[in-house]
């Protein structure tokens, strides 16, 4: 029976963990996550969960243990923020390479200086090469909802899976979850014990040197994992939905089947945008919003049939790439669109940084931006809300 | 839909009173958000908390700047800078204090409710610490009648096991002895 209670972002993913049946839980306290790691060691310590809980003296320590932890077999789990996923960096890319199907959850915070403890995206999308795939939920229920998916994800796929949540904004927000029958969410994901893996009675050695001979295929597989995986999400997210009732594509779109504009965006904000946008459409103008659900593998064909038709597209990035052509979310449109025979005017934004509130009226003056940008060209980014 | 501010110190509950007023009107079938407005916690130091609570389901994800009820956990907060700020015309307003209503009037101009509770008394009697949220909340469910007083006893149970039936006194308490002055001042 599916019960229905007010938790905030954080808790639903706790309780994802536990009705997961993780083996092994790895992780180092950093707000705004904290509350994650919390409620599960607090499910371990009351005999709920059965797992071995690990504490550690860093975020570098808690992957590095996750990533050999893995390597038995085990199903396992970290979570961090902000200075703590940048301190995991050089460990990410050993996880993906290694295929190591561990999930985190990111819950998105500013990278300091100066020091800031509230949300943008400028952690994960430095971390956006690592070869992980990277999922963005929209509210507690999404939270709860991917967590679940993702253990089926990574081990389906044998790539580590971060499930990126907005700091405060969805962490620490009290809202209305469904929650299923821990039953059912084990008969989705059963524990199984993946083949080839380390153990006292086969051992071998892992992460060894791959010099020039064997370091190029070694990586491609990896790489091609990544591509593989995108049919593998849909599939997941098919079986999800016909247990639980609850589908999740790689984005979601709203308003814009008439729109000659349309916002694309990550994160918690797409509700406040689809607020806006029907108010706006209310006063007759056609702008809509498509909301990214998967960031890698990025959606290039779904975003490309979502935009037909659209005149001009606005990109809000809540994160920045200092000196480059263009921010992160911004770059990834512009070349998913870029060869298409007819392509979309793309206007950037900036907006959000370090937890300032993107407001009604920054929504209106990013959806108006975008429809003069279809009628007179793209200007330079805007950095929305930012004082003079 | 309605949406609420409440301001408090460090350590009184504020946000722990947002929660459990979201966390009462889900109980009830309800959509409701609860937020703070997170800095660096301080024991003492201004503390605001939100609440949204509607019968559809809640879009936004903004901040609240114009809110139809203002909560105030301690009466020396109002002499603060934006206490009052964007309380709808006619909004509720809810406050700890041992005064009288009319001498807050001029922080809250466009008032139509200001409803008044010792809580601070309140709380010290019957938990014996000045931790004033469960009270306040049994005036505002007096006022607003927002969530029914079981529901939201229910829930403090769940929230505060061992020390539930304290604070449940707390909230009864408040809930008879809130007095209110009806302005005038019209939605």
């Amino acid at each position: 029976m599916v019960r229905r209670i007010g938790i905030s972002g954080n808790y639903a993913v706790a309780y994802a963990v536990k009705m997961a049946d993780v083996d092994m839980i790895a992780a180092y306290p950093i707000t705004p996550q904290t509350t994650i790691v919390e409620k599960l060691s607090e499910f371990v310590a009351n005999g709920e969960l059965d797992a071995s809980y690990m504490n550690v003296e860093s975020e570098h320590s808690a992957i590095s243990a996750c990533v050999g932890a893995s390597l038995t077999g085990a199903r396992v789990f970290t979570a961090t923020s902000s200075q703590g996923l940048a301190l995991m960096h050089e460990i990410l890319f050993m996880a993906s390479a290694l295929r190591t199907p561990i999930v985190m959850a990111n819950v998105n915070r500013a990278l300091s200086a100066p020091l800031n403890i509230w949300n943008d995206h400028s952690d994960a999308m430095a971390q956006r090469d690592a070869g992980w795939i990277q999922l963005w939920v929209r509210s507690a229920q999404e939270a709860f909802d991917a967590t679940v998916e993702s253990f089926k994800i990574a081990e389906e796929t044998r790539l580590p899976v971060m499930v990126n949540m907005d700091g405060f904004i969805v962490s620490h927000m009290y809202e209305p979850v469904e929650l299923p029958d821990e039953e059912e969410i084990r008969k989705f994901i059963p524990s199984r014990p993946l083949e080839n893996r380390v153990s006292t009675k086969r051992a071998h050695a892992v992460g060894v040197v791959g010099p020039p001979e064997y370091y190029y295929e070694m990586k491609y597989q990896a790489i091609d994992a990544i591509e593989e995986s995108r049919p593998k999400i849909k599939e997941i997210d098919n079986d999800f939905n016909s247990r639980f009732g609850k589908s999740y594509s790689e984005i979601d779109t709203y308003g814009i089947e008439e729109a000659d504009a349309a916002l694309i965006l990550m994160g918690s904000i797409f509700g406040s945008a689809k607020e806006v946008a029907n108010a706006l459409r209310r006063d007759g103008k056609n702008v809509g919003v498509i909301s990214l659900r998967v960031f890698r593998p990025f959606p290039v064909q779904e975003l490309r049939r979502a935009i037909e038709g659209i005149r001009a597209v606005g990109v809000v990035d809540r994160a920045t790439s200092p000196g480059g052509s263009g921010n992160p979310l911004y770059n990834e449109v512009a070349t998913a669109l870029y060869d298409m025979p007819e392509r979309p005017v793309i206007q950037g934004f900036v907006a959000g940084l370090g937890g300032r509130d993107i407001r009604e009226d920054d929504f209106r003056l990013m959806y108006d931006a975008t429809q003069k940008a279809a009628r007179e060209g793209a200007g330079r980014c805007i950095y929305v809300g930012l004082r003079e | 839909m309605l949406e609420i501010r409440w301001h408090g110190r460090g350590g009184q509950g504020a946000v722990t009173a947002a929660e459990i007023l979201a966390t009462s009107a889900i109980k009830e079938g309800k959509y409701a958000q609860a937020f703070a407005a997170f800095g660096p916690e301080r024991r003492g130091a201004p503390v605001q908390a939100f609440t949204r609570i509607s019968d559809k389901e809640i879009l936004t994800r903004c901040q609240i700047y114009e809110p139809d009820i203002i909560v105030v956990l301690d009466k020396n907060l109002c002499t603060m800078e934006g206490v009052g700020d964007g309380l709808k015309d006619g909004g509720a307003v809810v406050l700890n204090t041992d005064g009288k209503a009319e001498d807050y009037l001029y922080v809250f101009k466009k008032a139509g409710k200001v409803a008044t509770v010792d809580a601070t008394e309140i709380a010290l009697k019957e938990l014996g610490t000045p931790i004033t949220n469960t009270a306040i909340l049994g005036a505002l469910v007096r006022v607003t009648g927002i969530v029914s007083l079981e529901t939201l006893e229910e829930i403090i149970k769940q929230r505060f096991r061992q020390h539930a039936e304290k604070n449940i006194s707390a909230v009864r308490r408040a809930f008879q002895e809130t007095a209110l002055l009806e302005t005038g001042e019209r939605r």
